[in-house]
């Protein structure tokens, strides 16, 4: 390989390198800050059982943000999916019949969104606000505002499967999300769904001139991030072991940070799955971090600002982004 | 001689404007041909048409002899007849490598629909060097098209549909808003889809471009076509003078109602 290739693929690969170090960077900071945490495999056992909910999450928006649509409504796909999940494998004594349920849930909440985004019009960003207020209240509504223990299922292969531990310490919810990971590199960089993706996202009217059918894969995005925003609650419910009406409200606002920390551009037709992954543990590790080090949970919340303003700053400075 | 294309009395309207009427238009195999009428004449409504974007209110249309069904046309099915529509803008994505723009829409897959990357990576870079001429050090078929000049993109374009060797490709003014240079380079793409045996529609506002690129002229006025001739019976100056004459020429009482 020449001098010349090698640049070419430095700067091609120049976002991944560059959160990647970010990545680095930060684990040496907690290394070096609280060696006594940051030194033994339990706290990475920790982040393995939480961080792939919002991943999940994150993988399937970014796909939306790269066609440029967004979905506010997840969290609250996530709680009625949940729901119908817990009931469901409660009545019929079947967690897959649950799990079933909770798809075709989350499916369902996912094409309303798309039907309304796609066929009527309402552009996402309020679609979505909409949607997100429905499916919480009616989701706190048929439950009486009560939360359902789920204990029940703490000792079925179900669980063992989809929130378990591998060998006693690998977390299930960590191979599946790397499968959907990998599923979902397949589709945006190989598949034609993904080429017609970006293209929507790039200029919707070059992507219909192009032949594309544009309302056919917008409505298939929100499907699949219903499906997605389900699968992830399902887990959830699973590894905490109850189902709770507020369940996802604290997700919105990292997955998205998450998204953009990891280099998919905001105005569509560009993303990375492995900036969006990296970008999600970086989120979800700087809690824990800032914690062991000694500050007061006061600072989560700002540090987290800091680090999603600095990195975005500096795409938007790499990829003069500013309007003109 | 063997026609590609043969559009029969069609007729558009938007609300009370009737944007194209009775137009009748025919297209040889190896020819250029050229669409020439003043703003709102008609010339965009009728590449919609033909392109498959709008759908006529009336009218017929043969492709490659064979009657289509005009409710079942769309620019997906124009593509696979072989009509193929470069815009000056919208035909190709911004942010997207070369190589996707090429096969945007009829990617080379395997049955999962998986995409052959490397596959066309390699026949992109063979368009680059062959038909565009880019070969310029560094050019790679991962650039994006965000990095390309006007009448490179033109050419990409171009050269898609000569590689998807498409029967007829229409041209909305390719030449507008091009660097004086770049003229002559996309002038000689229309030229050598000509060369292929293959048929092109031309549109410009540049006289001097038409005359010099196309076999037979048509001018359109008031939403239909007016007058046809070739090259040979036509110089520069008198397209000029055709087509002022054209747009100053008192309406019909028809038109006035």
């Amino acid at each position: 390989m020449n001098k010349d290739n090698m640049h070419a693929l430095l700067s091609k690969y120049r976002f991944q390198c560059g959160i990647l170090l970010l990545l680095l960077g930060l684990l040496g900071l907690f290394l070096y800050v609280s060696p006594q945490t940051f030194l033994h495999r339990r706290i990475y056992v920790a982040f393995m059982s939480t961080i792939p909910f919002p991943t999940l999450l994150a993988l399937g928006l970014t796909l939306l943000i790269v066609a440029g649509e967004l979905d506010l409504s997840f969290p609250s796909i996530m709680v009625i999916s949940g729901l119908s999940f817990a009931t469901v494998s409660q009545t019929t004594a079947s967690p897959f019949l649950g799990l079933l349920a909770a798809l075709v849930t989350g499916g369902l909440a996912g094409l309303i969104n798309g039907v309304i985004v796609v066929l009527i019009g309402v552009p996402a960003i309020i679609a979505t606000i909409g949607t997100q207020f429905f499916w919480r209240g009616a989701s706190t509504l048929l439950a009486d505002g009560l939360a359902l223990n789920m204990t029940e299922l703490r000792d079925t292969t179900f669980h063992h499967v989809m929130v378990g531990r591998l060998f006693d310490w690998i977390p299930m919810q960590t191979l599946w999300c790397l499968a959907v990971a990998v599923l979902f590199w397949f589709l945006l960089n190989r598949h034609i769904f993904g080429d017609d993706v970006r293209f929507i996202g790039d200029d919707i009217n070059t992507a219909r001139m192009m032949g594309i059918r544009t309302d056919g894969v917008r409505i298939g995005l929100f499907v699949l991030m219903g499906l997605v925003s389900a699968l992830a609650s399902v887990m959830v419910c699973l590894e905490m072991a109850n189902w709770w009406p507020t369940q996802g409200e604290g997700y919105l606002l990292l997955v998205f940070a998450a998204i953009f920390l990891g280099g998919t551009s905001v105005f569509g037709g560009q993303g990375t799955i492995s900036g969006t992954v990296i970008g999600s543990i970086i989120i979800g590790i700087l809690e824990a971090g800032i914690i062991s080090a000694g500050l007061s949970g006061y600072w989560t919340r700002l540090i987290h600002g800091l680090v999603i303003v600095i990195s975005v700053s500096l795409y938007a400075m790499a990829f003069k982004s500013r309007r003109r | 001689m063997d026609t590609i294309l043969k559009a029969t009395s069609l007729n558009k309207s938007f609300g009370p404007i009737h944007a194209l009427f009775d137009a009748n238009l025919s297209i040889n195999r190896g020819e250029v041909v050229a669409l020439i009428g003043d703003n709102g004449a008609g010339k965009s409504t009728l590449i919609k048409i033909l392109s498959g974007v709008f759908s006529p209110d009336s009218g017929s249309l043969q492709i490659n002899g064979t009657a289509v069904n005009l409710r079942r046309y769309s620019v997906r099915k124009a593509r696979s007849l072989g009509v193929e529509t470069v815009y000056q803008e919208r035909s190709l994505g911004e942010k997207q490598p070369l190589w996707r723009n090429v096969f945007v829409g009829r990617h080379l897959r395997n049955p999962l629909g998986f995409i052959r990357v490397k596959k066309e990576k390699e026949m992109t870079l063979a368009m680059l060097r062959n038909s565009i001429g880019l070969k310029g050090v560094g050019i790679s078929a991962d650039a994006l098209v965000g990095t390309l000049s006007g009448g490179e993109r033109q050419g990409l374009a171009i050269s898609r549909a000569m590689h998807f060797n498409a029967g007829l490709t229409i041209l909305d003014e390719p030449t507008t808003a091009l660097a004086v240079g770049e003229v002559g380079r996309v002038l000689n793409f229309v030229r050598s889809i000509a060369e292929k045996g293959n048929s092109a529609l031309f549109i410009s506002h540049n006289l001097h471009h038409v005359h010099e690129v196309a076999d037979r002229f048509v001018f359109v006025n008031r939403g239909t076509i007016v007058h046809q001739c070739t090259r040979a019976e036509m110089s520069v100056a008198a397209l000029f003078d055709k087509l002022e004459q054209l747009s100053m020429a008192p309406l019909t009482p028809d038109e006035q109602r």
